[in-house]
């Protein structure tokens, strides 16, 4: 391809499954057990992280030869912040419906470990468009994760998806619910999403014997 | 210039400080007045909502009037805006932006603080209209209840700054704030507020003389955060429907 060499591409698609920021670098953990006891939260979360991680990467980036090495964390700091709250007031002025499903997330997203963890590793030490490709690669690498883990403790946690049932009605007794179904209420709880991100990583390590360390 | 030098690294801070609060500042001054507009409109139209005003359609839709309409709508429905300050009552519309965060903190410091009341009128009935605030889990929850004069609910909508979502959000659901239809906040003449209650054996709320709605699950402070509102906020207006029940 003449936009994405291999090496480009393989920045994208390495998060995704072998270097998983979630499953295999073990990042970005507090905002997935925190918000993914809905599937919508999780898509909004996932976008949001792959607009701030994707645009931070790049002004960082930009930056990499004027900062100065001691202060760089506090830069990064500010970037992140300064970009999440642009985002929120504009969101604010002109899609405030919106607006109010992030407001919860704009905290989550500023204290994400994989975004300092990516300008630290990567956008501080190379180019605009590499860093634009990695920024993206290690958001959605994280939103698959979140959206698996949503999808699960929605699905188990209140029988519905997206807010809509598809498993009966729990109060009338239809559907599944009918031969005695019952919704887990432990699904909603944060450790069993700490649980289900353990069998994602259980399942991703058998599967893929080099990921296990020696020890 | 050396990167690494003292100067630098303080006259890049500096800079950056200066940079970025430029930005933001510019942001929020410019984009000031359109938030302002929006947080009007949203006021209004968890008012109209509670009062029953709204375009919802299914089961479980939370569907405001639009907001190219409500300001029209709100001066339709909303007959009275009256503001309760002590003894004395007064007319103002404008009351619906008095910020009831800010007369709360007045009641800490011994002062009077000033309250809203919004008379609404529907199909025949009038309903009297009363804002709430609280803490839940996180951080903030509010919300609007609408009374009648022997104060039963007639509607509720309440509405969360950082509630977990999945868990103490849903206390902007439409199967939480239904509950609250037809439950009485006294008991007798007793003010006892509506308690959100874990285990009453009543999970679709046919009791409603019990001061008690089913809880959510997995949002325990979030649902103590809902009942300590309403025993807080509402309670302040017990005097006034009471003159309200004695005037007949």
């Amino acid at each position: 391809m003449a936009i994405l060499t291999k090496k480009d591409t393989k920045l994208i698609l390495d998060p995704l499954a072998d270097n998983n920021p979630i499953t295999i670098q073990v990042l970005g953990i507090c905002s997935a057990l925190a918000i993914t006891a809905e599937l919508k939260a999780s898509i909004v979360m996932a976008l949001s992280v792959l607009f701030v991680l994707g645009l931070g990467n790049v002004v960082i980036s930009l930056m990499r030869n004027i900062i100065p090495s001691k202060i760089r964390i506090i830069v990064q700091l500010v970037v992140v912040a300064a970009l999440v709250i642009i985002v929120d007031q504009v969101l604010k002025a002109f899609a405030y419906e919106l607006s109010k499903t992030l407001a919860v997330f704009v905290g989550l997203i500023i204290t994400n470990c994989i975004i300092m963890g990516r300008f630290e590793a990567f956008a501080l030490g190379n180019g605009v468009w590499r860093s634009f490709l990695d920024g993206i690669g290690n958001a959605a690498g994280y939103g698959i994760i979140l959206i698996i883990v949503g999808f699960f403790r929605e699905l188990l946690g209140s029988g519905t998806l997206l807010g809509i049932p598809v498993l009966g009605n729990p109060i009338d007794k239809t559907g599944l619910y009918a031969i005695g179904y019952e919704n887990n209420g432990f699904m909603l709880l944060s450790p069993m999403a700490l649980i289900v991100v353990g069998i994602l990583i259980w399942v991703q390590r058998s599967r893929n014997k080099t990921l296990i360390e020696e020890n | 210039m050396n990167k690494e030098s003292n100067i630098y690294t303080v006259l890049f801070a500096a800079s950056m400080v200066i940079v970025v609060g430029s930005i933001l500042a510019y942001l929020a001054s410019a984009l000031s007045a359109k938030i302002k507009e929006n947080e009007r409109f949203e006021k209004q139209q968890n008012i109209l909502y509670a009062m029953g005003v709204n375009q919802n359609e299914d089961e479980g839709s939370v569907n405001f009037v639009p907001t190219d309409k409500v300001e029209q709508e709100f001066s339709s429905f909303i007959t009275e805006q009256l503001v309760i300050e002590g003894d004395k009552i007064t007319e103002d519309d404008q009351a619906y932006l008095i910020n009831i965060k800010k007369e709360l903190d007045l009641i800490k410091d011994g002062k009077t603080p000033k309250l809203p009341v919004f008379i609404g009128e529907k199909d025949g009935e009038t309903f009297y209209i009363v804002p709430m605030y609280g803490k839940g889990l996180w951080d903030a929850i509010w919300g609007f209840m609408a009374l009648d004069k022997n104060m039963t609910v007639q509607g509720v909508y309440f509405d969360h700054k950082a509630e977990t979502p999945g868990l103490g959000a849903n206390i902007k659901q439409r199967y939480f704030m239904d509950d609250f239809k037809g439950e009485t906040i006294l008991n007798g003449s007793q003010y006892t507020g509506i308690k959100v209650a874990k285990g009453n054996n009543d999970p679709v709320n046919n009791i409603k003389d019990d001061n008690e709605v089913d809880a959510l699950a997995g949002a325990t402070i979030t649902g103590n955060g809902v009942s300590a509102m309403i025993s807080k906020t509402v309670r302040l207006y017990k005097d006034y429907f009471e003159s309200l029940r004695n005037k007949e």
